[in-house]
């Protein structure tokens, strides 16, 4: 479901934007941080887990502002080197504000604790983050599906010129996906925190798997992400217990055999 | 220079002379052929791996340090070349990153590859009458080796297959149109580079007289195109003037603050931001005034 969260950002800012957004993890790692500070000040996770994403879409908006906007004229290699930059930029940031040690902090109280279902017992906590995943990705279909703005967005994934010609100010429609994209992921960082910790490199991490689940699921597609990060999860998870000393390898042997026999993905629409 | 010159210059001078082979080749993807790969470090980590085991278990001759190494990131360069070059623009990245992972993945979770260790304990070839192991006899050898590359990258690069690529990049659909075999250009484009990657590879892994995992990360192939960013694409001078930029702040700025990568992050945005085409760019446009 972390995933799920993640990619579900990186596929939105890809389809609308054509940007595929390298600073995705920082935005992940961002999210941690900010999370854990704010929790820190507040002493609550749920104050955390509201405000954290907001700081973080702020920092996407402005990116997305002063520097993408620059370059859309110079076509998608021009932005993807420059997010690239900005993992530079804020994996140091971080490291200079918060210091490189692992940091964590408890799941609320209320979620400490585990729950039994049938046989088998599991922390609550990472139920939490299941029902929580489902319900971002159900709000995220009825937002896309069923209302205006997703009207919007789904026309200028389809047709960005032809939207903006039907009088759609399509510029601010960017910088509000992107900062959307930026809280979805600084919401994924919330709450990693409490599962697997905070620490500088997280971000880096994550991407590169984050990005495998896009392009398995078809880049700028929503239903892709949640097929393709259940199909990661799995192939991990079994590759882990069948194969530990390859199970790095197969995931990479899963993406490699998705785009060879579908290049777009297993839900990808055909390139423009 | 290396005669006089104290050892810590004289290293980061042969640190930039290996980089800057391994920017020179993803440049003649980047810049001239217009792919941009994420995934060139695996060349550059597998000639490491190569020389290395060549190196330490069967003969420490040129062959093992110099032939097959190129020759293996050769042939590796023409597999992930094949299968990745039927999907461009952000595929071709995903792929050839993917690519990349995986090698680096395998060499991680394999014991005899030392894991996450590394393999360490690479010896320098040894030649007839001539101690590598001393300082300026290795910088002379990474000199040649350096020589040589850009020699042959410039002959690329000027030649007829040269101007096709260029061709390519601009507009790859007129190229087709016009009779060109587009993707088999791009093939022997991404050989040539991964050939020249794997030779860098070996001589870094002679250099540091270890192999690690990081040679095969994806972040490698990343500092190498901030390299040839900074530097300034579609040149050759461009990736070594970027290699020597990138390593000399690296150096210089981390002897006074921990914060490198940060201005890094944020010389690298500039670049990209205002001047697209590098150092060289900058420096032509100082020379002359625009029309």
């Amino acid at each position: 479901m972390l995933l799920f969260l993640l990619s579900v950002g990186l596929t939105l800012i890809f389809g609308m934007l054509d940007v595929i957004n390298l600073a995705h993890g920082s935005f992940y790692t961002l999210g941690a941080y900010a999370g854990l500070a704010i929790a820190a000040v507040t002493g609550d996770f749920w104050i955390a887990l509201a405000l954290a994403p907001v700081v973080v879409a702020a920092v996407g908006a402005l990116i997305e502002r002063g520097c993408l906007r620059a370059l859309y004229a110079r076509g998608p290699n021009a932005q993807v080197l420059l997010t690239f930059g900005f993992i530079y930029l804020f994996d140091d940031l971080v490291k200079w504000i918060w210091g490189a040690h692992v940091r964590s902090m408890p799941p609320p109280a209320m979620l400490a604790g585990s729950v039994a279902l049938g046989a088998l017992r599991f922390p609550s906590y990472r139920l939490f983050v299941i029902v929580f995943g489902l319900a971002v990705a159900g709000l995220l279909w009825l937002l896309l599906e069923r209302t205006r703005l997703g009207a919007i967005l789904r026309a200028g994934v389809y047709d960005r010129e032809m939207t903006a010609g039907l009088g759609v100010n399509v510029h601010r429609v960017f910088t509000g996906v992107f900062a959307v994209g930026a809280a979805l992921a600084a919401v994924a960082g919330v709450i990693a925190v409490p599962i697997q910790a905070a620490y500088p490199g997280m971000g880096v991490e994550i991407l590169v798997r984050t990005l495998i689940v896009v392009v398995i699921g078809g880049l700028g597609s929503l239903k892709g992400s949640l097929a393709g990060s259940l199909i990661l999860g799995q192939a991990e998870t079994f590759g882990k217990a069948w194969f530990p000393d390859t199970s790095m390898f197969i995931i990479y042997g899963v993406m490699v055999l998705v785009l060879l026999a579908r290049p777009t993905g297993l839900f990808g629409r055909e390139l423009r | 220079m290396p005669w006089v010159a104290g050892t810590y210059p004289v290293k980061l001078a042969q640190e930039i002379l290996i980089w800057g082979i391994f920017a020179m080749s993803l440049d003649l993807l980047v810049g001239y052929a217009g792919m941009i790969s994420f995934g060139h470090s695996a060349f550059f980590g597998l000639g490491g791996y190569v020389a290395a085991l060549c190196l330490k278990h069967w003969s420490p001759s040129l062959a093992s340090a110099v032939l097959l190494p190129a020759v293996a990131a050769g042939v590796a360069g023409l597999v992930i070349g094949y299968l990745s070059i039927r999907v461009s623009g952000v595929y071709f990245i995903m792929l050839t990153l993917a690519f990349s992972q995986m090698l680096y993945a395998a060499a991680f979770s394999t014991e005899w590859l030392g894991s996450s260790d590394g393999l360490p304990g690479v010896p320098r070839p040894s030649l007839p009458g001539v101690d590598l192991n001393l300082t300026p006899a290795f910088h002379l050898y990474v000199m040649v080796f350096f020589a040589l590359a850009g020699v042959a990258l410039d002959r690329i690069v000027r030649s007829p297959f040269g101007r096709v690529l260029r061709g390519i990049d601009d507009n790859a659909h007129r190229m087709a149109a016009v009779g060109y075999a587009v993707n088999r250009f791009k093939l022997v484009a991404f050989v040539v580079a991964a050939v020249i990657a794997g030779l860098a590879g070996s001589l870094y892994a002679q250099f540091n007289g270890y192999v690690s995992p990081e040679m095969l990360f994806w972040t490698t192939s990343g500092e190498a195109l901030l390299m040839v960013i900074i530097g300034g694409t579609r040149t050759l001078a461009g990736p070594v003037l970027g290699a020597a930029a990138f390593i000399g702040l690296q150096s210089l700025v981390s002897s006074y603050t921990e914060r490198w990568m940060l201005i890094l992050g944020a010389v690298f945005i500039g670049f990209v931001l205002w001047a697209p085409a590098g150092l060289l760019g900058l420096v032509q446009e100082g020379a002359e005034p625009r029309a």
